[in-house]
C-alpha cells in the first residue's frame, strides 16, 4: 500500500520534471515545479521527517514559486525574448 | 546535433560514476553511534521533547549560525543588486473582491499559525525556519491584496539586525554562565513537556524565526516594488 | 527507503540533462532547482529505518528505549538547513538573470559569449 503510493507520487515527479523542462510556456513550468516539490513533501513524511515536510511545503511550493513568478514579471517588461 | 550528442555522454557518464550510490547502498538497522548518543542523552540533557530541534539548535548550533549568515549574505546582495531605477510609476491592478475578502479573514489565523509554529518548536514539528515562512507569506499575501500597502524597510532592517544580534548574544551568554557557545542551559530547564522548558531553545528559535521571516519579506517586497 | 534514493537519483539526472540542453535562462535555473530536491530526497531517505517512526518525544513514544524506536534525526537536521540555503541561492540566480537581461537584453544563453574561447 506504502509502496503503490510512493510509485504513483514517483512518476508523478518525474512526468512534472519533464514539464518543467519542456513545456512551452514559462508560466506552466514554474507551476510544475512547485508541483514536485509538493510531491517530495508528502514523501518526507512516508519516511518519518515532519520538519523536513513542512519546510519543504513552505519553501519549495510556497516561497520558490513566488519569486519565480515576480522574476517572471520584471523580465516580461521589455521584449524580446526567445522561447 | 554534436553538443546534444555531447551532453547526453556526460550525463550517461556521470549516472555510471553515481550508480554505486543506489545499488550498493543496504538499508540502516541500527542507528549510528552519534545517532545513538542523541537518542540516549537529548532529552534528559537538553530537557526538549524534539530531537531534531535540539540537534538544529544545540548540538549542531555553529551550522545554523552559518546557515543564517548565508541568507543575511544573499539578502544583502539581493538588495544591492536591485536599487531602485529613477523612472518608475508603480500602476498596478486592483485586486479582486476574492481576494480582498479572503484575505482580511485569513491573515490574522496564518500569523497566528506561524506564531504558534516557532514557538512551540521544542515540543512540535516545527520550529524557527517552518515559522518565519509562514509569516513571510502572510506578508506576501498582504502585499497581493492591497496595493497602498508598503513593506516598511527601516523596521524590516532593525528588526533583522536586532533579532542577529541578539542571538549571538545569547550564545555568548551560554559560553559564559554554562558549558559552551550555544549552549542552553543557563536557564533552568523547566519540567519536560511543558512550553517554558528546555532552557533557552524556544528564545533562541524564536530570535531565528524573526530573522528568518524579516529577511524573506525583504527579498519579496524588493522583488515587487521594481518597476 | 531503496526505491526513493533510486527517484532522487533519476531527479538530479533529469534536472541535470535540462540545465545543459536547455537555452532560456530561466529553464537553466529551474533545473537546479530540479537537483537541490532530488539531492534532499537522497540525503533524508539514507536515514530511514525500517519499521520506527519520527523522533517526537510524546504520549506515544517514550524517552527510556528510544535508540530501538526512531530514525535517524541528524539527516533531518541537515536537509532543514540545505532547503533554506537552497530557496536563498535560487532568489539571488534569478535577481541576477534580471541584471542581465537589463544590460543586454536577451534571456538566450547562447547570446553571452564573452567567456567562450
Amino acid at each position: 500500500m506504502i509502496l503503490a503510493i510512493i510509485i504513483v507520487l514517483g512518476v508523478l515527479m518525474l512526468v512534472a520534471a519533464f514539464l518543467a523542462l519542456y513545456l512551452k510556456d514559462l508560466l506552466s513550468a514554474i507551476i510544475a515545479a512547485g508541483a514536485i516539490s509538493l510531491m517530495a513533501s508528502v514523501i518526507y513524511i512516508i519516511l518519518a521527517a515532519p520538519d523536513v515536510a513542512m519546510t519543504e511545503a513552505a519553501i519549495g511550493s510556497g516561497l520558490t514559486t513566488i519569486v519565480f513568478l515576480y522574476a517572471l514579471h520584471l523580465v516580461k517588461k521589455e521584449q524580446g525574448y526567445k522561447q | 546535433m554534436i553538443k546534444r550528442i555531447f551532453s547526453l555522454f556526460f550525463v550517461i557518464l556521470l549516472a555510471i560514476v553515481l550508480l554505486p550510490l543506489v545499488t550498493d547502498i543496504k538499508p540502516l538497522t541500527e542507528l549510528g553511534i552519534i545517532s545513538q548518543k542523541y537518542a540516549n542523552d537529548g532529552a534528559k540533557e537538553l530537557g526538549a521533547a524534539n530531537l531534531v530541534t535540539s540537534v538544529v539548535v544545540t548540538y549542531r548550533g555553529l551550522d545554523t549560525l552559518g546557515e543564517v549568515t548565508v541568507l543575511f549574505i544573499t539578502t544583502a546582495g539581493i538588495g544591492f543588486l536591485l536599487r531602485k531605477r529613477s523612472n518608475g510609476k508603480n500602476k498596478k491592478r486592483k485586486a479582486s473582491e476574492i481576494l480582498k475578502s479572503g484575505t482580511s479573514f485569513l491573515l490574522p489565523l496564518i500569523v497566528l499559525f506561524g506564531v504558534y509554529i516557532f514557538t512551540h518548536g521544542h515540543l512540535t514539528p516545527g520550529g524557527g525556519f517552518q515559522g518565519g515562512v509562514v509569516i513571510a507569506s502572510a506578508i506576501v499575501l498582504l502585499l497581493l491584496s492591497d496595493i497602498s500597502f508598503h513593506t516598511d524597510h527601516n523596521i524590516l532592517n532593525w528588526l533583522e539586525s536586532m533579532s542577529g544580534a541578539f542571538y549571538i548574544v545569547l550564545g555568548i551568554l551560554g559560553l559564559v554562565l554554562a558549558g559552551g557557545f550555544l549552549d542552553n542551559r543557563f536557564i533552568p530547564l523547566g519540567e519536560f513537556g511543558k512550553i517554558f522548558s528546555a532552557g533557552a531553545i524556544p528564545i533562541i528559535y524564536s530570535l531565528i524565526g524573526l530573522k528568518v521571516g524579516a529577511e524573506l519579506v525583504g527579498i519579496i517586497s524588493k522583488l515587487g516594488r521594481e518597476e | 527507503m531503496t526505491i526513493i534514493t533510486i527517484l532522487g537519483f533519476l531527479l538530479i539526472i533529469i534536472g541535470l540533462w535540462g540545465m545543459l540542453t536547455r537555452k532560456h535562462l530561466f529553464r537553466i535555473i529551474l533545473g537546479f532547482s530540479i537537483i537541490d530536491t532530488g539531492i534532499h530526497l537522497i540525503i533524508v531517505s539514507l536515514g530511514y529505518i525500517k519499521g520506527r517512526t519520527a523522533p517526537i518525544f510524546d504520549i506515544d513514544l517514550s524517552t527510556v528505549d528510544a535508540v530501538h524506536n526512531i530514525v535517524d534525526p541528524i539527516p533531518s537536521a541537515l536537509v532543514l538547513t540545505a532547503i533554506v540555503i537552497g530557496l536563498a541561492v535560487t532568489a539571488l540566480m534569478l535577481v541576477y538573470v534580471v541584471q542581465m537581461k537589463r544590460q543586454k537584453g536577451s534571456l538566450d544563453i547562447s547570446d553571452y559569449e564573452e567567456l567562450k574561447w
